[in-house]
């Protein structure tokens, strides 16, 4: 026992040197990766799709956005958001023309626009990223295009094929990926709305439809040959140019042009991975990109982690010269004109979970990171005069702190179809500015979001065109200009606003009955029963009981489609940085109950939908101002929600993370990031020293235990034996 | 023997078949395939048109169990019931909702599950059953109180904080291994040391009840009594005696689950990060995949009749007076 006892002693004082050595022990990534310029970032959902006419979501895009070129990019550091040819020679200027086919002048009236013509031309000599399925053989056959079961035995992944190849884009390419939009196995999200304004893709999906049907009659996995069918919306010119047309006027497509839906994609590819057996083994586009970007997907393991590697085949690019005031200050221009991309390889690690997360952050594992609210007071600090700044801890790590008002809002409607809320009468709106008084989104985000957003006057966020800041921007329905800030009106406001809409102290005037709203929410949780419970006190302030119907996800959906839910919360997130695609969720055709359109609160103010389709269709400038001006104060007089707030995000940057500047619009931003990796090594080193003594201790405690146990097991050993012992 | 595996293989079809009844029961009664769709394509400028687009291409757009309007056994077969339970019979998964082949993923997930599940599994077995011999040792006196006690303690603390604290103390203070995270190889074992000493060190309290109350009933045996009068040492009356005669239920708790261990943890593999197919179900569950919860529940129960079947031949190996038939 002795002698067991001294070995588990020294096993211990063994491991001390080591743990004195350089190396971290708790490196979660391989030896091989140490010091190189690879950047490490994270994903927290297993991304669905990889095919740009399928994915939508940012965390598909995160991926994608650095693989497929669109024709057009934001800047990246310019504000507000302004659009740049990518692969595209210049931005595109649209052509109008009437029902004649008579060409218009630009600022011709909306209602003459039969058509709009937008004529892309892109660069010569892009390069697609070396993939087997541009791969020929001495005869110029390609390749890998006709494989039988044997030879695809023994593929499992990309690989495993001895040949790649590569060929030019042309314009060939971005037409097909418009009609791969309308393709039948596909479901692309924006085939329903594009069939609305490309001439000819709704009969094209039908068309395509059909032949699929046909073609998947004897086998289940035939190839649909879309070069085979023409679409009259888009047409190749010549090698380097196309053309798409438009139904009407529809300047809000160029944004759309900056878009991975509008990406190119190869038919080789499409062919490729349409061969039998490639699905059984995983093998799609929808998880393999094909594209001429900057990075080429060189590990996909959606469980796990993505690696991204420079595409050898990438023509580079200049780092913007130009951006905004404070960029050079901040020295986000001192890569200004030097080729990118930066790092040569981006490794995103899953990571389900804030607490890992936010612990590999702080021992310098991942570059960048978020803040969570968890993680909030270790963070940030607000200062008496509510600025953010660092903890001590954190500023010691030379780490940054970057604020950014998201162009999101989150709100909480009224369902305008309702009896008790809704209606545009004088009543219904009284009642619904009482409420939106008495909800004190101030408060809201200084509990649930530790200060981090602002609270909204309006549907249109800072950052996009037709936001107006200070007094002039005010909703004066729910608040004064006090001091230069926006103040919330009284509760008595709220309080006699109520007793005009009929509802004196919260009962019904006529029948005496308590005012009863019901509030439909798909949380759960703790974390939403605190904030439900606080939404409640907020009525109660002006005697309104609020019913919380808390249901599942699906139900509720179901509730706000067909139009039964009272009062919900909801939330939109840019699409683009026009005023439209904020203004359209209060559009009376785009109703979510019936028409399965985006405007939840089933809003329809024949005024404001007037407004809306003049507006929809003019250049940012001082008219369209106007306009916007009009239409938000028909929306803040009607108050079909409570405006909410725009989220506010802090993003925390290690010192050795440069160029990082937010840009909710850019899909594409992992070009611009570069990496001191030998900072980053040092600093890895020198935070992630293993601890030993306390192992140590823990050892001594246990061999301490283990004393009493002897001493009984040795008395028990020489204890003499008694009659019964059991 | 063989006519008895044969026959409990049988038995197995209609308890599968009555899983997949279940499941399809239980699923679709809180989701619709329209509901499933929507959650696929996203929610934005999600058309009614895509929404049959999808469910059309994914074989939703059938009946659930009975197709009125379908002539003869169609009425029966051409239902989503028999077009998505059916395969699963000859252990054809399919395609997720993503179109990722589920097969494929099952065989590249196995692997990180199994080399979590099977070392918390064996070695908490071996510490289990040696803290509960030492606990049956020292029955009645103040080091078996003690014990029950640190037992009763380790019992009532959540996983979650084994975990949280663990990965706290460990990684975040110590430095000693990494928070998260998952490679392939040896490199596995930095990996894998903290989730498993956790996975351990979770089951500690429960199993070392469970075993000392085994032993203790065996010690209490007239075999056990005729040993010590022998002048046998006490070590040697439990580890010979003891522990080989209360392998029969050790058995029934053990063999069971040692199939199913490849279904894998599912808060522990979400929280290190470990690729397995606990993590997959539970991703599954919260993005409304039915084929990927389809597939796992049915392997899930597979997987759980052979771990019975395993234990009944366990039994003859370990005790010669059973006898299957």
């Amino acid at each position: 026992m002795i002698r067991l006892m001294r070995i588990l002693a020294i096993v211990p004082v063994l491991w001390l040197p080591a743990g004195c050595g350089k190396t971290p022990w708790n490196d979660p990534y391989p030896e091989a990766e140490r010091g190189q310029n690879i950047l490490y970032s994270v994903f927290s959902e297993r991304p669905k799709h990889l095919d740009p006419a399928q994915s939508y979501a940012s965390n598909e895009v995160t991926f994608i956005g650095q693989i497929y070129e669109p024709p057009l990019q934001y800047n990246y550091l310019k504000r507000p958001y302004t659009l740049e040819p990518l692969t595209a020679r210049e931005l595109p200027q649209p052509r109008f023309y009437d029902k004649q086919g008579k060409q218009l002048p630009q600022d011709a009236a909306p209602a003459q626009v039969a058509m709009s013509e937008y004529e892309i031309s892109i660069r010569p000599g892009i390069l697609y990223q070396p993939h087997p399925a541009f791969a020929r053989d001495a005869q110029g056959r390609l390749r890998y295009h006709d494989l039988n079961a044997a030879e695809l035995d023994k593929i499992n992944t990309l690989s495993d094929f001895k040949f790649t190849g590569t060929r030019e884009l042309t314009a060939d390419d971005y037409v097909y990926e418009i009609k791969r939009l309308a393709h039948p196995r596909l479901n692309s999200p924006i085939f329903g709305l594009m069939a609305d304004y490309i001439i000819g893709l709704k009969e094209y999906g039908t068309l395509l439809s059909k032949q699929d049907k046909l073609l998947r009659q004897n086998n289940a996995a035939a190839y649909l040959d879309l070069n085979r069918y023409p679409l009259a919306g888009a047409e190749v010119v010549d090698r380097y140019t196309y053309r798409v047309k438009l139904k009407g006027k529809y300047p809000q497509f160029v944004y759309w042009l900056a878009m991975p839906f509008f990406a190119p994609v190869p038919w080789e590819a499409d062919r490729f991975y349409a061969q039998p057996g490639m699905q059984a083994k995983n093998l799609l586009l929808d998880w393999y990109p094909v594209g001429t970007g900057p990075y080429l997907l060189s590990r996909n393991d959606p469980n796990k982690q993505m690696v991204l590697v420079k595409n050898p085949n990438f023509r580079g690019e200049r780092y913007p010269a130009e951006g905004e005031a404070d960029d050079r200050a901040q020295g986000l221009l001192a890569d200004a004109g030097k080729t990118m991309p930066f790092v040569d390889k981006a490794v995103y690690s899953l990571e389900k979970e804030d607490i890992p997360y936010w612990n590999k952050f702080l021992q310098g594992y991942y570059d960048a990171s978020g803040i969570s609210s968890d993680t909030f007071d270790q963070a940030v600090k607000v200062g008496a005069q509510g600025e953010a700044a660092l903890t001590p801890d954190l500023q010691q790590k030379d780490i940054r702190l970057v604020t950014t008002v998201a162009t999101t809002i989150s709100y909480m409607g009224f369902n305008m179809q309702d009896p008790v809320v809704g209606g545009l009468s004088e009543r219904a709106r009284k009642l619904r500015r009482a409420i939106s008084i008495a909800v004190d989104y101030e408060e809201f985000i200084s509990i649930f979001r530790n200060g981090r957003g602002i609270a909204a006057q309006g549907p249109i966020p800072p950052g996009i065109f037709g936001y107006v800041e200070g007094a002039a921007g005010l909703n004066h329905y729910v608040y004064d200009w006090v001091n230069h800030h926006a103040q919330r009106k009284p509760i008595n406001e709220a309080k006699r606003l109520l007793a005009e809409a009929g509802y004196p102290n919260g009962r019904d005037a006529q029948s005496g009955k308590p005012l009863l709203l019901h509030f439909d929410t798909a949380a759960t949780g703790p974390d939403a029963k605190s904030r439900l419970e606080w939404l409640s006190k907020q009525l109660q302030k002006i005697d309104i009981q609020l019913v919380i119907r808390a249901t599942d996800y699906n139900r509720f959906q179901d509730k706000m489609l067909k139009g039964d839910a009272q009062l919900f919360e909801w939330g939109w997130n840019a699409d683009y940085p026009d005023p439209e695609n904020f203004l359209f969720l209060l559009y009376g055709p785009n109703k979510k109950a019936g028409l399965n359109g985006e405007n939840a609160a089933n809003y329809d103010n024949p005024e404001f939908n007037r407004l809306f389709e003049q507006m929809k269709n003019m250049d940012n400038g001082p008219a369209r101002q106007q306009v916007i001006d009009a239409m938000l104060a028909v929306a803040r007089r009607d108050a079909p929600w409570v405006w909410g707030y725009v989220p506010q995000s802090y993003a925390l940057y290690h010192s050795w993370y440069f160029n990082a500047k937010p840009n909710l619009m850019a899909n594409n931003g992992l070009k611009y990031l570069r990496v001191d990796s030998k900072l980053r090594e040092q600093k890895r080193t020198q935070w992630n020293q293993p601890r030993l003594w306390p192992l140590l201790l823990i050892g001594l405690v246990l061999l301490l235990a283990l004393a009493p146990a002897w001493w009984v097991w040795r008395k028990k050993l020489y204890a003499p034996a008694r009659g019964a012992e059991s | 023997m063989i006519a008895y595996l044969l026959r409990r293989m049988l038995y197995a079809i209609p308890i599968l078949l009555g899983v997949n009844v279940f499941i399809f029961i239980l699923f679709f009664a809180v989701n619709s395939p329209d509901n499933m769709a929507r959650i696929q394509l996203g929610m934005k400028h999600v058309t009614p048109d895509a929404v049959a687009k999808w469910k059309h291409e994914h074989g939703y757009d059938r009946p659930l169990f009975f197709n009125g309007p379908a002539p003869g056994a169609g009425k029966f077969t051409e239902t989503v019931f028999f077009h998505k339970a059916v395969p699963m019979f000859a252990f054809q998964f399919g395609a997720a909702d993503d179109g990722r082949d589920i097969g494929q993923d099952i065989k590249t997930r196995m692997w990180p599950s199994l080399v979590l599940a099977v070392p918390v599994f064996l070695i908490g077995l071996l510490v289990n059953i040696t803290f509960a011999l030492i606990l049956a040792f020292f029955r009645a006196t103040y080091i078996d109180f003690g014990g029950v006690v640190l037992c009763v303690a380790m019992m009532s603390i959540s996983g979650m904080f084994y975990i949280i604290g663990g990965q706290f103390l460990v990684s975040k203070l110590l430095h000693l291994v990494p928070i998260s995270g998952y490679q392939g190889g040896w490199d596995a074992f930095k990996f894998l040391v903290l989730p498993v000493a956790i996975g351990v060190i979770g089951g500690v309290g429960s199993g070392t009840r469970w075993y000392r109350t085994i032993f203790l009933e065996e010690i209490g045996k007239d075999y056990v009594r005729t040993a010590r009068a022998k002048g046998l040492a006490e070590r040697v009356v439990l580890f010979r005696h003891v522990l080989r005669n209360a392998l029969i239920p050790i058995l029934t708790g053990a063999v069971v689950v040692i199939p199913t261990l490849f279904m894998g943890s599912l808060i522990a593999e979400s929280f290190f990060g470990i690729p397995g197919l606990g993590s997959y179900t539970i991703d599954a569950i919260r993005s409304q995949d039915f084929a990927i919860v389809h597939a796992m529940v049915f392997l899930g129960s597979a997987l759980y009749i052979l771990g019975l079947l395993l234990t009944d031949v366990a039994y003859t190996l370990v005790d010669p007076r059973i006898r299957l038939a």
